[in-house]
Formats: structure tokens, sequence, C-alpha cells
């Protein structure tokens, strides 16, 4: 059978407005009813026959020589099953080191499943104690005798290069784990040709994700077959059972992850973990599965932590107001070893390809340098680098524009990239293909009735009422081709797959590689496939989560389920409609060309009128081959894949504004209204994607306003708990209104861009500049995040 | 490890007879000696709601209870509430306004907004947000589940007759 996808390219968004389309509306997601009786399905509500809980004895102490001198006591407490220190899973787990080939002259020791003999941050797990429930595990914890030796705790990334500070690994000689500069050249002139140079330094604090599911993983292993399988709450299963089976030796197709619901992943869920791989060494070395499933305090002390940097600013502006050149200096903290695979040194290479990303200054120099410490290692966190580099960028912007006495809208419309000048390549060398800055604030400006919002605040600043108005341009990096991962020698694919099966009864099975946390994933798709095939969508089942299921994929991570997986899944979509219109013309006895397939139906293609259900074609195609002429070969299950290339990522952009209220007395901050208009090109479901950009909004005013991970000088957490580390919680938050433009990505057939991420990058920017909007009438500003009460009354000068 | 003690209580209209260790949580109880999961465990100290069930028709946090208080007393979860279709209209404006995405804290939202809407029918957006605030969300940034309640509110107040 000739597949003749060409012909089935029919429009992604028909013109058409009274033909069903479920491409570009808010349909509800079928997933969610689950959810709504509290029905789903975590890792911790799995359990199995013979089934083990393990708990890790951590690190009390940054870093601290130890030795295990008696278990006994321990093992000898009811229920327990066994004792395992780091020695013997290093028997059978290789340990790993976390670089990248790309991100060049990157270096981080090797480290193990659990410590070996020396742990380097507190969290760090040196002890495995299985019993036979949790609560056996947590009893027999505190009866285990070891000896800690404490050793010299490097805790302040800002003297972490200092030639008197401790080096954590002395192999490495220094404290330096990556370095990198990017420079057009031509800066110091700019700046000396500029009629004002602005310098400003801000600080973002450490945060963690706070995912409302801990980390959890229930390892299974089966003796006889040696055969793998890992329930994981996870966001790439396929990364997984790549490094199981690597660090395992096993067969990759012995090694099976499956991923059901996740309870917020956040990045989070999108990296290796020491005891990921101590769960599933104990399973292999008990024989029976093991389950473990991160308590608060130790999700605090050894989940990826992230964002924490310090920013030196420098831009050079014309009178008039045009940017000529930025100059930044990133330094940031991640803890004593890089996060396996994906490593630590991502985020802020982001920050230096990402900062001054809306601007079209020609010159730029950006220096980065990554450091170790003694603190929880730090990883990709949703938004990866986008924060601080548009934190940094927009508070420069808007300061410089105070200065100069431009409104700072207007400074934006000066210096943003034009709508008509794509493709082009930013000044820090990244390649864009096609943006809506201009189009995006002139919307934002009608939606938040910017002039009337002027007037309010000057209006209730006589009252001594103090509201500022904060902006946030921005770009976001989305579905990234190999250049992220794969050119640096990583194993997380680049490339994804979608599996469509026509079922006898004339639904459609679906299976992604992409699978779902929340986000409507697993609806998108089904909008898409049903619209590629001509189905209703109660139709489509979508399946994801399964290693030995799924086509081989990259998972949930860098905005790309729908641009990539979409595409994916719209192509299959076309190729299975083009072989059931090549079989309906076989039983039809027709060509294929009067032939379509819509609503369920083989249709006549010029008038619609239905002709054959597509149950009918199924069942023959199924059940009677016999009555079928002898060439008839019906392929009711077609897999197609998609990958970027062409550009090495999709940007998007948006820009973001934040009205708040200070209370200058108490420095308490009222965040009043919250707008955002963003462009991830085409929207699938415009429900599901404001919701992306509000949850993503939220958590990056929670890193603003609240969030951070508090180390004493001896690089103890000191806040590692939901009662101390202060998440957003409803009645801080503002209601936050969403716009969208739409620039499809011509790099697909489907268009559509990330939406998951770019909603954390505009806060640190808008809010911070709103509050210090708010603050100009007494000289005071704020550049340190969270920005706490106490930071405001210290800017004030009243503490 | 002290003895094992007898507990009756009813949970989900079912009576029963339970042996539990004096030192087991509610919410432990549930799930794993009755495999009842729909009550989820996340902050473990009370802050969170995510494991919010009923006790006498009341909302407590089951990390904050332990089994042997349920002695004597009717216990709830989302399970067996949502099948005795009392929370209907406030699960389809869930769905509508897609007010959950992971699922996790949503049973806990859900029985804390049935209260708010018994306790509280003419409360205001603000309070809403106010009401809500024990139970922590990552994913929605409650704008849709702000929405989805006051829409349920606003149904209640409509007189029976257009709001059918």
């Amino acid at each position: 059978m000739q597949a003749t996808v060409k012909e089935e390219t029919r429009p992604i968004v028909k013109q058409d407005k009274d033909s069903r389309q479920y491409v570009g509306s808010s349909v509800n997601r079928p997933n969610m009813r689950r959810h709504l009786e509290g029905r789903g399905c975590y890792v911790d509500d799995i359990s199995l026959p013979r089934l083990v809980h393990v708990v890790y004895l951590r690190s009390p102490y940054a870093h601290a020589r130890f030795s295990i001198v008696d278990v006994s006591r321990a093992k000898a407490m009811p229920g327990v099953v066994a004792i395992v220190d780091g020695r013997e899973i290093a028997t059978i787990c290789t340990p790993w080191v976390a670089t990248l080939a790309h991100l060049e002259g990157m270096r981080s020791p090797p480290e193990y499943p659990l410590a070996l003999d020396r742990a380097c941050w507190q969290g760090e797990p040196v002890l495995a104690i299985v019993a036979l429930t949790r609560h056996q595990a947590e009893d027999a914890l505190p009866m285990v005798e070891i000896d800690w030796h404490e050793l010299p705790v490097v805790d302040n990334m800002e003297t972490a290069l200092a030639p008197e500070t401790p080096v954590i690994h002395p192999e490495l000689g220094d404290n330096l784990c990556f370095t990198k500069k990017i420079d057009t050249g031509g800066v110091e002139q700019a700046m000396a040709e500029a009629d004002l140079v602005v310098e400003e330094t801000y600080r973002f604090g450490r945060v963690t994700g706070v995912t409302m599911e801990p980390r959890s993983l229930l390892a299974d292993y089966q003796p006889a077959e040696s055969h793998l399988t890992v329930y994981q709450s996870h966001q790439a299963p396929h990364m997984m059972q790549d490094l199981y089976a690597r660090h395992f030796d096993l067969p990759e197709n012995s090694v099976r992850v499956i991923c059901r619901d996740v309870g917020g992943a956040f990045g989070l869920k999108v990296h290796s973990y020491p005891d990921d791989f101590a769960t599933v060494a104990l399973s292999i070395l008990l024989k029976r599965p093991v389950k473990f499933v991160a308590d608060r305090l130790e999700s605090f002390a050894s989940d990826i932590h992230a964002r924490e940097h310090v920013v030196k600013a420098r831009i050079g502006v014309k009178s008039s107001g045009e940017i000529v050149a930025f100059d930044f200096d990133d330094l940031t903290g991640v803890g004593p070893y890089s996060v396996y695979p994906r490593t630590s040194a991502i985020e802020g290479n982001q920050v230096l390809s990402i900062a001054g990303g809306p601007y079209k200054h020609k010159y730029y120099r950006a220096k980065l340098d990554v450091v170790f410490q003694n603190k929880s290692p730090t990883s990709q966190y949703r938004g990866v680098g986008h924060p601080i580099a548009c934190g940094a960028t927009e508070g420069i912007v808007e300061l410089a524009a105070q200065r100069l006495g431009i409104d700072p809208l207007k400074m934006r419309l000066i210096n943003v990239m034009p709508d008509d000048g794509y493709p082009c390549v930013g000044a820090s060398g990244i390649k864009i293909e096609g943006l809506s800055h201009q189009k995006s604030i002139a919307k934002l400006e009608e939606m938040m009735n910017y002039q009337a919002l002027r007037k309010e605040q000057a209006e209730l600043r006589k009252q001594n009422i103090h509201r500022g108005i904060g902006f946030a341009v921005l770009v976001e990096l989305t579905n990234p081709s190999a250049a992220f991962y794969g050119v640096g020698g990583a194993r997380i694919s680049a490339l994804d797959g979608a599996s469509l099966r026509l079922e006898p009864t004339g639904v459609v099975t679906c299976h992604v590689g992409v699978g779902e946390q929340g986000q409507g994933t697993e609806t998108i798709f089904a909008q898409i496939a049903a619209d590629a095939i001509g189905v209703e969508i109660g139709q489509v089942k979508i399946v994801t989560g399964d290693t030995e299921a799924t086509p081989y994929g990259g998972g949930t991570w860098a905005s790309r389920g729908a641009g990539i997986g979409g595409e994916a899944v719209l192509q299959a979509g076309r190729a299975l409609r083009s072989n059931i219109r090549d079989f309906a013309a076989i039983v039809l006895k027709q060509d294929r060309s009067e032939l379509d397939v819509a609503d369920g139906f083989i249709v006549d293609s010029s008038t619609g009128a239905h002709l054959m259900p597509l149950a009918e074609v199924a069942r023959q195609a199924y059940f009677r081959p016999d009555i079928l002429p002898a060439d008839a070969r019906p392929e009711l299950m077609v897999t197609r894949h998609a990958a970027q290339r062409g550009f090495p990522f999709t940007f998007t952009n948006g820009i973001q504004a934040s009205y708040v209220e200070v209370d200058v007395e108490t420095g308490f901050v009222k965040l009043l209204d919250h707008w955002c208009v963003e462009d991830c090109g085409r929207v699938i479901n415009p429900k599901l994607v404001d919701e992306q950009i509000r949850g993503a909004i939220v958590q990056g005013i929670g890193g603003v306003m609240l969030e951070e991970c508090l180390y004493d000088e001896n690089g103890l957490l000191r806040n590692g708990s939901m009662a101390d580390y202060l998440v957003p919680m409803a009645f801080e938050m503002p209601d936050i209104h969403v716009a969208h433009v739409e620039t499809p990505t011509k790099t697909s057939e489907l268009g559509a861009k990330g939406a998951g991420e770019a909603g954390t990058a505009g806060p640190p920017g808008a809010v911070m500049n709103a509050i210090n909007d708010a603050l100009a009438p007494f000289s005071a500003r704020v550049a340190s995040q969270p920005i706490t009460p106490e930071k405001i009354l210290r800017a004030l000068g009243t503490v | 490890m002290a003895e094992s003690i007898q507990i009756k209580t009813r949970i989900n209209g079912v009576e029963g007879s339970y042996r539990v260790e004096p030192r087991l949580h509610l919410v432990d109880f549930l799930r794993d000696q009755l495999e009842l999961k729909t009550a989820r465990v996340s902050c473990e100290h009370g802050v969170c709601g995510a494991c919010t069930v009923r006790l006498d028709g009341e909302i407590i946090r089951g990390c904050l209870y332990l089994a042997a208080q349920a002695d004597g007393h009717d216990i709830e979860t989302i399970d067996g509430v949502s099948d005795t279709g009392e929370l209907r209209e406030l699960q389809r404006a869930f769905h509508d306004k897609n007010a959950a995405q992971c699922g996790f804290c949503t049973p806990g939202m859900l029985l804390t907004a049935a209260a708010l809407l018994r306790e509280k029918p003419h409360a205001t957006r603000e309070q809403v947000r106010e009401y809500i605030s024990g139970n922590y969300c990552r994913c929605t940034g409650y704008h849709a589940i702000v929405d989805a309640v006051c829409e349920v509110l606003e149904q209640q107040r409509q007189p029976r007759a257009i709001r059918a």
C-alpha cells in the first residue's frame, strides 16, 4: 500500500466555522475525572506482593567523613529486612560523572548511589534501612551507630573560589565546576560612548520545586528473567530506562519504567537521584520489590534546588532610550556534585544565552562561574535560567528607563526586536525564528488599561498609598533539538514518537513517548489525533508513561510536549487517515480521492455524506480478511516521529505586568493584579495553555516574594518543612489575566511552541520592577529576591 | 512498642472494627491498613491540606489525627463523598475551569471547597481565596480553583427555578 501523506495535509485550523475542530478549542481534560474523585494512582498508591520499604539514613552534616560502626541493634529491630551500605551497592551499580561534552571544561567528581565514606551535603544518603513497613524502617534508623568527623564547609558561593576557601573535591584543584564567556567584542567602547551606563547587582535566592507528591519510586526486580520494572514519579521514563540499564549492566529491553500519575514534577522529577539507583539496587540485591517515598524533610534536603545566583548587570543606553550594550556577570552555586545526567551547569548556561534576549542591541558580554558548595545539588527547575536572565535583564532595563525618564513600556518598544525582523540572531548568539514582541506589548497595554492605571497610581500616591507597575519582556527557549543534551553525549532523546491504532470497534488508541504530569498533554494529543484522523475526540484513547508500550522518546521537559510530541501525533494521525482511505477504497470499490474520513465515518469527499462507519471498515480488516482482494493489506497502525531540526530551539515570547501595593510602614506587599500576553505559536487548547501560564507565574512569584532554602553558616538547611519554607497560598496571589498572540512556528506543521515554563520567567522582573516603582518616591530599591518585608524596610531605611 | 488498640469507626458508611497502633496517624491508617488511597500525604504536619478527610462531617487533617481518635466517629474520604453525588456541582466546575492539574491536592481542595459552600454561602472571591489557603496547590496558581468555587457559590445563590 502506498502512503500518500501529502494529500492528507489539511489545514490545522479550519476556516469553515461550522466544521468541528478540536485543535484550538478549550476541550476539558478527560483524564481529570479520576482526580476529581481522588482516584488517581501515584507511586505510593501501588502495592505489590512481598513489597518492602526503604528509608535512607542521610548525613546530618554538610560535610563529614563517616564510618558505620554498628548496625546490629538496628538490624534486630522488628520488621527489618536488610541494612545496606554504599560499598555493597557499588558492587552492582557503577558511579556516574554528570558533565556534558558541549559544556567545555565542565567538571564534576564521580558520584555513587550512597556515599562511601564522605558526605558532601546535609541530606546526602549514606545507608539504606529496609523493613516490612515504612514505620519499622524509620524506627530502626536511629539505632544505627555512625562515627561522623566533620570537615570544613563551603557554604558561601561568593567565596567558593577564594584561595583560602577549602576545596571540596581536592582532586579537582578548586571549587570551579564550569565557567563560560560570551563576548561580541566592542562592549567597553559601546559603554564609553553611551549617554548613560547603569549597574545593579541582582540576587536570586535558592529555591526548590516542592511537588505535592514527593519523589517516589517502586523497584521490582524479577531475578529469574533479570527483568527490572520501576514505577517512578518522573517526567522522562526512557531516560531512566537507559540509566538503569547502563549502570546496572542490564539489557535496555530488560528494564521497564512506568510513570503513572505524577503529583507535580516541574523539572524536579526530570533528573536521576542517588537514592533512585540505591532503591533499584536494593530490589536487585533482595530479589523483591522495594518502595522509596521521600518524606517532606528529606524532600527539602535531597530534591534538587535551583536558582541561587548573583548577577551583576550593566547596561549602556543612549538618551533616546536605545540600548547599546549589556554586560552580565553571573555566579551560581550548585552543591557538591553536578546532577546526573542533565548536569547543574545548564541553568547558568541558559542565563548567558537568554539575558538581553528580547532586544536588538549589538554588543553583549556575559560571564558565568558555576561553583561547588556543601549544599543540596541544584539543577533544572521549571524555567531553567530564564527567571534569572529575565529578572536581571528587565531589572536593569527598567532602572535605565527610570534614570532616563522614559516610560518603561516605551523603553521596551524602542528596543525589542521588531515583529518583521525575523529570522535573526540575537547578540548572545541565539537563533530566533519568529516572535511578536511589538504585537504582544500593544496587546498588554490595552488589556491592562495602562494609562488609566498610571492615573490611578498617581492619584493614590497623593493619599500616601504606594502602588507600582512593573513589566518584564521575555523570550523562552522551547522545543529543543539535540543541541540541548544529545550533542553533549547525554542519552536523552530529542526524537519522540506516536503510534496510532484503529481498533476493531472504530476507536483509536494512541501511544506517545511524551507523558503527562497534569499539564493536559494527553488531552491535546487526543485533540490533534481526532482532527488528523477524522474521529470524535471521545473515540481516542491516549496511553503514555510506559517504556514497554510507547514509542521511544525524550519525555516532558523544556516545554517540548506539545511542539514535538504533538507533531508526532499529527503526522501519525495523518498517515493513519491515509491508510484508512486506501483500505476503504478497496472495501467500497471507489477511488480513494472520492473518500475521506470524518466524524468516525468514511465519507464522500465532496458531499461529506456518511458512507460507512470506521467500525465496519475495521471489522472487515481484522475479522474478514478472507473476503478481501488478495492484494488488500490494511495497515491500521502507524508510527511517526518528530524532532526539532533546523533551529536549535523554538523561541517563544511574552510580556508580563504586575501591579502591587507596598505598605511602607510594614514592608508588606499586596499583589493586586498580574497580566500576561504570550506567544506560544499555535494554541492547541486555550484553557490548558492559560492554566499552564498561570501556574508557572505563581511559581515564579513564589521565588520573588516568599521562597528560599535558608542555610546557616555550617551548611545546614534551616527551613526544611512546608511550615517554614513558604510557597504561595491562594489568598496571597492575584488574579492572573492571560492573552495570546499566535505566531506558529514553521519548524513543524502543527506550529505549536512550548507554553509550560515561560510563565516563571516574568515575575522576577515584573514584580520586582513593580515594587521598585512603588518605592520610587522614597528613592529606595530592592534587588534581592525573595523580596521580604524586611528587605523592603531596609531599603526604606526603616530598619 | 505499645500494644495495639481496638477502634470502631464507620468509614464511608461502612462500620468496622480495627486494631491500630496507638501512634498510627489517621491518614496512614486509611492508606496503609485499609488501602483507601484517596487521601494523600504531602507535608506530614498539617500545613498543606492534601490529607483532608471528614470526621463526623467536618474537614480535618488526616496527618494530625491519630487513627485512635476515629474511634466512635464517622470518617469520609473523597471517593466516598464523591459516590454520594454531593460534590457533583463542584466536580463539574473544577473540570470546566481546569481547576486541577496533577490532581494530588484535589481531594483536599474539593472537600475544603464543599465545607466553604456549606459554611459561607455568601463568600466573596477574596473570602474564597482566604478559605482555601490551608490547601496548597503547586500546579494551578489557584485562579481556576477560585473561579470554580465562585461559580458554584453563585449557582447556589440563584433561586431554584433559574438554577434548573
